[in-house]
């Protein structure tokens, strides 16, 4: 032992540890992995990177010189004196419009506004599993006071309309105990004379000049209509959906087959026959002399075919099931209703999220189509009153700019929050 | 003595109709039908009082009168005596150009941005990442106005063309890019000759799937493996250039020309064209994109593990194991994606493209008053396109279907 301590060549203790080399670590190493790992992919990165510093250098200088603060487009002009430079100011001067419209009355503008931040407060409970139940309450009223809020009018409306309601699901709470169907008919047969009778109340003590002033439905415009229409189409569609999907599923030929078409003629038609429908052949099929609101047609007609799409995505849902679930169901004795009101529809609306909510966001794309059925929403205000007006005439990129930015910062929050509830959803262990 | 006695045979009560479950769906269906006929009979007789009383009625006649209008874009023979027949007639064929254009163009970028959006090398994945959001997440007539503006706002009036100081060029002499359209150049096929290279051309294009067929089928009978690439590139260049050289070049480029304050021969594709063509095709692109990604992601990893094992070069990993069963998967989401440009191109009406929703379920529309017929005739198109295309949906889907026994 004490030999090796004099042999000269042993060395006694470790050397410290080299750093790799440099093209082994850090950023040069993720580079050449990542970016230049073969010929091929050495190309494709300097064309990306071509791509990408063509597409900053284009937009930068345009976005950076922008001007915000004038009153037309010769002003803004004016002050660029040639340079490159965006012309923002028409988002600021004319933003009111871009959202609401133009004749939506200016000193109502807090009434969408303050629906559009209830919307959070209600969608919350429905949107968060961990929130308190006791809010669903609050998501419940939302659709009657966000009516109330926007249109305006008499309160006792939306009240009558929440009290038919409530009348119709005592009447359902009353019966569902002996039969499912019972009660479902029972309540709706009830909501209904509710509101017929509510209809008369209504118009005998409405006031003269109610606390809020009524808004005509016409004088709905921008951003605000598309929103509109798309939380209203969607929600209204969903039990609709719901309801074709499992009548197409029925076992009764009738039931199944009406549904069938019902879905492959929405389906196979596209939403601006729809719109012109609603626009121009509706009132055909109406009792002579009612008249109808615009929106509200477009909003039967949206409905009709939301409804179409997401019966399809739970028709998916279901059939993914396995057949063991329906088993199940009827071998607990469970008649129709309770299997699938506690079994089978729990299951599979949980797969079809993700389907609905590309239906929804697909939707809200959509209803910028009312546009060309001339009513104004964000892309008939551009394309109508601001374009042609002669202050803005020819801002094309900074008010198309401006429109795709809203309907980007919604579709990907929504597509965002979809992902995420997959994931929470997930109960298979992969 | 044992007595088998049957269930007691109760008379029939009006109550079971209610109750008892054999007998409860025929009421229910009942119920549904006397629903359903009250329904339409209930919008039929409003109809036919809505139309009595303003004095209208329901006839297709108005088909043959002269339309009256002009359409800037027309491939059969058609003036503004035609009839409001041939217009919507020239307007389906518009809308099936514009659909093939798209559905051709939105698989090329489709395919290219989800194959790109796998790759290993990040600044291309972030890029195409960027690309699919962007485009899925704002609506598709928005980017239609947003290209036709580039098309009709920043590109050169054709007077720019003009003169030794002119504004503008043209791509290669060929391509005039002005605010009216791209003006490219326009084969003109010169007489029987000129059919004749195009004959060859497509017997030639036959001739590579027989001879890729001949190759498969000998692969499997004897293994013996026969090059694929080469024969099909040579088969598709070369007959088709030796008859044209032989033949004396039948077939000419017709080039654009400015004459006056515009141009003049060559193919004239206008904005509305594009601006459909090209919104259509990149939108659609980017859901294409997410599909063909899916598809790929679909395949487990122990696919392209067993392949590698089995001794196979990461190409033949791709087109012998990989795609085909990825295919099964991305082409039903690819199909409906087809029928969705078909049905978009119907926005063709806020460019004043001039489809079938912009003559027969606009213009004619409007001059005749005549509503209900020039929408279900417009309704039944579609519907009809639609179910064409969902057939072949369900033929391809039988024939793909994994054989489960």
């Amino acid at each position: 032992m004490s030999d090796n301590t004099s042999v000269a060549f042993v060395r006694t203790e470790t050397l410290p540890q080299l750093p790799p080399p440099a093209s082994e670590a850090g950023v040069v190493k993720w580079m050449r992995e990542n970016l230049f790992s073969s010929i091929p992919n050495s190309i494709l990165t300097l064309v990306s990177l071509y791509v990408i510093y063509q597409l900053v250098t284009g937009a930068f200088p345009w976005m950076a010189n922008g001007i915000w603060n004038t009153n037309s487009l010769a002003e803004c002009r004016e002050i660029l004196d040639g340079a490159t430079g965006a012309c923002f100011s028409v988002i600021t001067e004319r933003w009111n419009q871009l959202l609401f419209g133009f004749s939506y009355p200016s000193e109502f503008y807090w009434r969408p506004g303050l629906a559009f931040l209830l919307l959070f407060v209600a969608a919350a409970p429905v949107m968060f599993f961990d929130l308190p139940r006791k809010l669903l309450l609050f998501t419940a009223i939302y659709p009657f006071l966000a009516y109330w809020l926007i249109w305006g009018g008499t309160i006792y409306t939306p009240l009558f309309a929440l009290l038919g309601i409530i009348i119709g699901y005592l009447v359902y709470a009353r019966f569902v105990k002996d039969s499912f169907a019972m009660g479902f008919f029972g309540g709706v047969i009830a909501a209904f004379i509710a509101w017929f009778i509510g209809g008369y109340i209504v118009g005998a003590i409405a006031p003269a000049e109610p606390f809020l002033e009524a808004v005509q439905s016409r004088d709905m415009g921008g951003f605000m209509l598309n929103m509109t229409l798309g939380v209203v189409c969607v929600s209204l569609s969903l039990p609709l959906g719901i309801v074709l999907a499992l009548g197409r599923q029925s076992d009764m030929p009738i039931i199944k087959w009406i549904c069938v078409i019902f879905i492959e003629f929405i389906r196979g038609v596209p939403l601006i026959t729809l719109l012109f429908v609603a626009n121009v052949v509706l009132a055909y099929f109406l009792p002579p002399g009612t008249t109808f609101d615009l929106i509200l047609r477009v909003i039967i007609m949206i409905t009709m075919f939301s409804a179409a799409y997401i019966a399809e995505v739970i028709r998916g849902g279901l059939a993914a099931l396995p057949k063991g679930q329906y088993e199940a169901a009827d071998s607990l004795g469970l008649d129709y209703a309770q299997a699938m009101r506690l079994i089978i529809l729990p299951q599979a609306l949980k797969i079809s999220i993700p389907g609905i909510v590309n239906v929804a966001v697909g939707l809200f794309k959509d209803t910028t189509l009312v546009s060309v059925i001339s009513m104004f929403d964000l892309v008939g205000m551009i394309r109508g009153p601001i374009l042609s007006s002669t202050d803005w005439n020819g801002v094309y990129w900074e008010l198309f700019m401006a429109a795709s930015v809203l309907f980007f910062v919604v579709c990907y929050g929504i597509s965002q929050y979809s992902q995420w509830l997959e994931r929470r959803l997930a109960t298979d262990h992969r | 003595m044992t007595s088998v006695t049957d269930p007691p045979q109760g008379s029939f009560r009006l109550s079971m109709l209610i109750n008892d479950t054999r007998y409860r769906s025929y009421t229910f269906q009942f119920i549904a039908l006397v629903l359903l006929i009250g329904f339409m009979a209930y919008l039929g007789i409003n109809l036919v009082s809505n139309l009595a009383a303003q004095g209208l009625n329901i006839s297709f006649g108005f088909l043959g009168d002269p339309a009256g209008y002009d359409i800037n874009q027309t491939v059969v023979e058609y003036d503004s005596q035609s009839s409001h027949l041939r217009a919507a007639v020239v307007g389906i064929i518009n809308t099936l150009i514009v659909a093939f254009l798209a559905c051709v163009t939105a698989t090329i970028f489709g395919v290219i941005a989800g194959v790109l959006r796998l790759s290993n090398n990040w600044v291309v994945r972030k890029l195409m990442a960027f690309y699919v959001e962007i485009f899925r997440n704002i609506p598709v007539l928005i980017w239609i106005i947003i290209i036709f503006s580039i098309m009709t706002v920043s590109m050169p009036a054709p007077r720019d063309f003009r003169g030794d100081d002119a504004t503008a060029g043209m791509l290669f002499d060929a391509f005039a890019f002005t605010n009216r359209g791209v003006y490219s150049p326009a084969p003109v096929i010169d007489g029987a000759s000129g059919w004749i290279v195009i004959g060859v051309f497509i017997a030639s294009i036959i001739g590579i799937f027989a001879y890729r067929r001949y190759a498969t089928k000998k692969l499997y009978d004897t293994g013996q493996l026969l090059p694929m690439l080469w024969p099909s590139v040579a088969l598709f260049f070369v007959p088709v250039i030796l008859a044209y050289f032989i033949l004396g070049r039948p077939i000419t480029l017709d080039y654009p020309s400015l004459q006056g304050f515009n141009f003049q021969g060559g193919l004239h594709l206008r904005g509305s064209l594009i601006a459909l063509w090209f919104a259509l095709a990149i939108y659609t692109g980017a859901f294409i994109a997410e599909n063909v990604r899916a598809g790929i992601q679909a395949i487990s990893k122990g696919q392209t593990e067993a392949a590698a094992s089995l001794g196979l070069r990461p190409g033949r990993i791709m087109n012998l194991v990989i795609l085909p069963q990825a295919l099964r998967v991305i082409i039903p989401p690819l199909i409906s994606q087809y029928l969705n440009i078909t049905k978009n191109s119907s926005l063709a009406i806020a460019v004043g493209y001039m489809d079938v929703t912009s003559t027969l379920g606009g213009i004619t529309l409007n001059q005749t008053g005549r509503a209900i017929e020039c929408i279900l005739l417009l309704m039944l198109f579609y519907l009809t396109i639609s179910l064409l295309i969902s057939a072949v949906m369900n033929v391809y889907n039988n024939s793909v279907k994994l054989k489960e026994r």
